[in-house]
């Protein structure tokens, strides 16, 4: 990890490039800091805050946020009263670690690369567009990352939103979409993708703060077309937040208040005062897009962007540069994320021969044997924290309280038990002493535990003999007025975990191997894109179809909205699955059973039909779902009654034949149709580009076309908004409508006739177009049966459901599951071969390493004592308790490999035969029992 | 992530440390490689590590 550095050149081919990259100095000796913060506390100079987006002042020597990695505060030089004026250095004598060093000097380093993956990030509008709003002339115009700061509790307000000029809560907040984005005036022509969701989230964050305050939202489209994302702005028009369709012109100061102008649909002008304006500002490329272009040699799109294609949405202009997240356009996180795993899955791809050749394995001294009849030996170590702790906490007497009690061999106090010499310490003690359990009274383990963890296994010690107390966050942080109270809480909190300790038992690090084999179930481009991506990396695959031809959904596109061929690219597809040695392809084919866990499938497949039929058995070690998905057909609009009503899907397959009126003079495209609260609650994210895709293409075709679209909210999204300008300039009319007054469509003897509601001219049309285009949804193929075998779960609307929305959406809850594509959510081309080069990604990670590793802190079934009821098995949600038979008689039994340890089977064994490693009834019960017993456990 | 060495083979280099670049890196970890993370801040984390909670579920983001 190589922060404060830039990278200064590149030079080089795939699989052998060069990097240099300059170190600025951070003044402070990494290695030494020990984040304590008392450096901040004495720096006499003010600093404007970044973290804080400038809400708030911090000191030039300081760390951005308690959470920071890596966890070392720094000095800002454009504003310490050394580094530009020789003066001061007072933070060098009040570090007691001694980590202050004003001699660091920028350093130049050479790095050895065989992949570069460019994740820079976004920029942010320029505040001169923001001008016309008052921005930068009124204090209670904020954009909406100020505003998000101003919501957070580590914010400048701690959490309360206050209006800037005098301090009141707002009673009425605008959120002003669009700013800095679909903006012709300052170039941004496309559509952020994320301040919809960002400004719906904000509101909603608003309202929980306050639930009276109102809040209106003005918008052109409300683009919410992610998954379930619609049920959101649903939820936020439930509880009272306005959505108004209106383009802002201006924002004035107005007496102590704000005033808006704008104009509604229908013609009218109208004024609105609010208290505070946030300013729903779009992502830019990012600020040095240019230079790292000039560096690497990429290319950049029109508005600064990496430029790439929708069939290689990674892959930059160079061979061995992939790039990942907003720099490739903007995207919210799941995107990224998801779009960062493919591009790991890319780079390991290209450097398949120099896997493992880079990485160093720690290894440890052999594990000291602490059998359980063994007398517990407890060390226990207290930590002042610098003075984090030890000003409120008396840590001596807790120190001396802990050393009184039976069992402990040896206690001490830490300056602070974290840094690298305490580690030492701690392991000189434990041989010293010959200690077997070790008790640290420190922070949290939610950061620290590994790494004390680490420093047992490196003396020899099994890691589980170790218990921490957070004496810092639980005592001398929330009773920082009362330092009696908090030291008597330390010395129960530290009681009940010495207590638990005697009972704490080594518990083994166990390791499963892994079968190199994945299963991809679907042959569209999601499952071949995954297939191929992990042949790419050398893993072999059996991809099962259950049609008798493999492309999916592609078979039926012909272009996209860029204006690439999908027929060469779905040829060269099913010509590389064809070709390779690590796919094996079987059509017809489902899934009749599947067993095992993570690293150890073994699935049956059926395939053929009748006589032919044949059933095989597969050994893998991971399962990609690829099931995908259709168009959804309504039984709405005269859809297949009338030879006039075409899906856009078929509508897209006329204008690419050749036919001579393929293109007809009118045409009506209804949005939404069937979607959006319809058949279908959510939005299907492709339809509204699928339309622009075929509008262009109309006119392409034929140059008079009256083309009127009516929709909802036209979303698109990213890029694609430049179709929807292109489109509006060659005249074609959008028309919004509203989905109590949806349009009507009916037969009047060979023609179609549509009626609605036009909404700008506020009278009901009447018209009869020569086609009329359905944008239609999309819905999943069956995902009930696989949900049902692989016991995966699925949300409301029938699509698998990931393990983490944010955070791991390719990753199922079952272990060794990963999905993609149309199984996954409604999406288009670019987005399914992302996520499919990122499922395998995922998929790649068990594979790679031959083995599955399994937290010893899982769930065991004492087969004594337990009766075979089976309400465990129905209660994991992971599907890791299995029931076989011993003896004749049913037993449960843990898949370790497969558990997450969430304990819910162990709450509810009726005959306590489920216990948790680490967590077992007997200590849990020892540590409850000591907490009211402050006298007993003291030695005699 | 260890000391930098800086002659290494099977290394990628990663420009921007904030959550995709981080994705980036913990992946490619797992899949056998050594990572340089180029972040130009004193901190990884990026934007999303000032956004208070997140769309849609309202999780905190830290």
């Amino acid at each position: 990890m190589l922060t404060n550095a830039d990278l200064l050149a590149l030079h080089g081919t795939p699989g052998n490039f060069t990097a240099t990259v300059n170190l600025r100095p951070r003044y402070i000796d990494a290695d030494a800091c020990t984040a304590c913060g008392l450096c901040t506390q004495y720096c006499p100079r003010h600093h404007v805050d970044p973290y804080n987006e400038g809400l708030a002042i911090t000191r030039p020597i300081h760390i951005d946020y308690a959470q920071a990695v890596p966890a070392t505060y720094y000095i800002d030089p454009s504003s310490c009263l050394f580094l530009q004026h020789g003066t001061c250095q007072i933070c060098v004598p009040v570090c007691q670690s001694h980590a202050i060093n004003f001699n660091q000097k920028a350093e130049e380093r050479t790095l050895h690369v065989g992949a570069v993956i460019l994740s820079p990030g976004f920029g942010k509008i320029d505040p001169a567009t923001l001008a016309r709003f008052s921005y930068g002339k009124h204090p209670d115009v904020v954009t909406a990352f100020e505003f998000e700061r101003m919501t957070t509790a580590s914010g400048p307000f701690q959490g309360e939103i206050k209006c800037f000029s005098d301090g009141r809560h707002p009673k009425r907040i605008a959120f002003l979409q669009c700013v800095g984005s679909r903006d012709i005036g300052c170039d941004n022509g496309y559509c952020s993708s994320v301040c919809c969701m960002y400004a719906i989230k904000e509101a909603l964050v608003t309202k929980e703060h306050d639930p009276e305050v109102d809040i209106t939202i003005y918008y052109m489209d409300i683009r919410t077309q992610g998954k379930d994302f619609d049920a959101a702005r649903d939820r936020a028009e439930a509880i009272g937040i306005k959505f108004v369709r209106a383009r802002v012109a201006d924002v004035t100061p107005w007496q102590n208040r704000l005033q808006l102008t704008y104009a509604t649909l229908d013609g009218q002008h109208k004024f609105e005062p609010f208290d505070l304006v946030v300013l729903s500002v779009g992502l830019e490329s990012p600020k040095d897009a240019r230079r790292i272009a000039d560096i690497t040699k990429v290319d950049l799109n029109r508005y600064d962007f990496c430029a790439t294609d929708s069939f290689n949405p990674l892959q930059t202009s160079q061979p061995g540069i992939v790039v990942a997240g907003a720099f490739q356009g903007p995207k919210d996180i799941p995107e990224s994320v998801t779009q960062s795993s493919a591009a790991a899955s890319l780079a390991a791809a290209a450097m398949k021969s120099a896997r493992g050749k880079g990485v160093e394995v720690i290894s440890y001294p052999d594990e000291q044997k602490v059998g359980a009849g063994e007398e517990p030996r407890i060390g226990v170590f207290v930590c002042h924290c610098g003075i984090n702790i030890s000003s409120v906490v008396d840590v001596a007497q807790v120190a001396r309280y802990a050393g009184d009690m039976e069992n402990v061999s040896y206690f001490t106090e830490n300056l602070y038990s974290c840094s690298q010499d305490a580690q030492e310490v701690i392991k000189k003690k434990i041989k010293e002493h010959n200690l077997n359990r070790v008790v640290i009274a420190a922070c949290s383990p939610r950061t620290h535990e590994p790494l004390f963890q680490e420093t047992l296994r490196d003396a020899g010690l099994n890691r589980n003999l170790f218990e921490m107390v957070n004496i810092r966050d639980q005592c001398s942080w929330v009773h920082a007025g009362e330092p009696e109270l908090a030291t008597l809480k330390s010395r129960d909190l530290v009681r009940m975990a010495v207590c638990k300790a005697r009972h704490i038992q080594p518990l083994p690090e166990q390791t499963v191997p892994v079968t190199p084999k994945a299963l991809v179930i679907g042959a569209g481009v999601a499952g071949m894109t995954a297939a191929l991506n992990l042949a790419d990396q050398g893993f072999d695959s059996v991809l099962i179809e259950k049609g008798d031809s493999i492309g999916g959904n592609l078979r039926h596109l012909h272009h996209t909205l860029a204006g690439e061929a999908v027929q060469a690219h779905l040829q060269d597809l099913v010509a590389k699955v064809g070709a390779s040695k690590h796919i094996e392809l079987v059509c017809n084919a489902e899934l009749a059973q599947t067993s095992g866990f993570i690293g150890n499938f073994s699935s049956v497949i059926v395939s053929g039909k009748g006589p032919d039929k044949v059933e095989q058995t597969v050994d893998h070690g991971v399962i990609i779902v690829a099931t995908g998905g259709r168009e959804h057909r309504p039984d709405k609009y005269l859809l297949g009654k009338s030879k006039k009503v075409l899906t856009q899907q078929e509508l897209e397959k006329q204008l690419a034949g050749k036919a001579k009126n393929r293109a007809p003079g009118s045409v009506l495209m209804i949005q939404c149709a069937g979607s959006r609260g319809d058949d279908l609650q959510y939005c299907s994210k492709v339809c509204c580009n699928h339309a622009l895709k075929n509008i262009l293409k109309i006119k392409e075709l034929n140059p008079q076309a009256q083309i009127i679209v009516l929709y909802r909210d036209m979303r698109a999204y990213g890029f694609a908004e430049d179709a929807y300008l292109q489109a509006r300039k060659m005249g074609v009319v959008f028309i919004p409508y509203e989905l109590d007054r949806k349009p009507e469509v009916t037969e009047k003897g060979a023609k179609v006739q549509v009626r609605f509601f036009d909404s700008i001219m506020q009278e009901e049309v009447v018209m009869s177009p020569d086609l009329v285009a359905l944008s239609v949804g999309i819905v999943p193929d069956d995902t009930d049966t696989l949900s049902k075998l692989l016991k995966l779960p699925v949300t409301a609307n029938s699509f698998f459901l990931e393990a983490h929305v944010k955070l791991r959406p390719v990753e199922m809850a079952v272990s060794g599951v990963y999905v993609c594509g149309l199984a996954h959510g409604p999406k288009p081309v670019d987005e399914t071969i992302v996520q499919a080069q990122a499922a395998a990604a995922k998929a790649a990670i068990p594979l790679v390493k031959g083995y599955v590793k399994v937290d010893p802190i899982v769930s065991s079934v004492e087969q004594d004592k337990c009766i075979g009821c089976g309400l465990c098995v129905s209660l994991c949600p992971y599907g890791a308790i299995v029931m076989h038979k011993v003896d004749g008689k049913r037993k449960a039994e843990t898949i370790s490999a497969s558990c997450k340890a969430c304990g819910i089977c162990a709450a509810h064994c009726p005959t306590f035969a489920i216990s948790m490693g680490g967590f077992t009834n007997e200590q849990i019960n020892s540590q409850i029992e000591a907490f009211g017993d402050r006298a007993q456990t003291v030695k005699a | 992530m260890g000391k930098a060495i800086h002659q290494r083979e099977g290394a990628v280099m990663i420009l921007g440390g904030g959550i995709a670049g981080i994705q980036a890196a913990l992946d490619l970890t797992e899949l056998g490689f050594y990572v340089y993370l180029v972040e130009k801040s004193p901190a990884v984390g990026g934007v999303m590590a000032q956004l208070d909670k997140t769309f849609p579920t309202n999780d905190c983001a830290l």
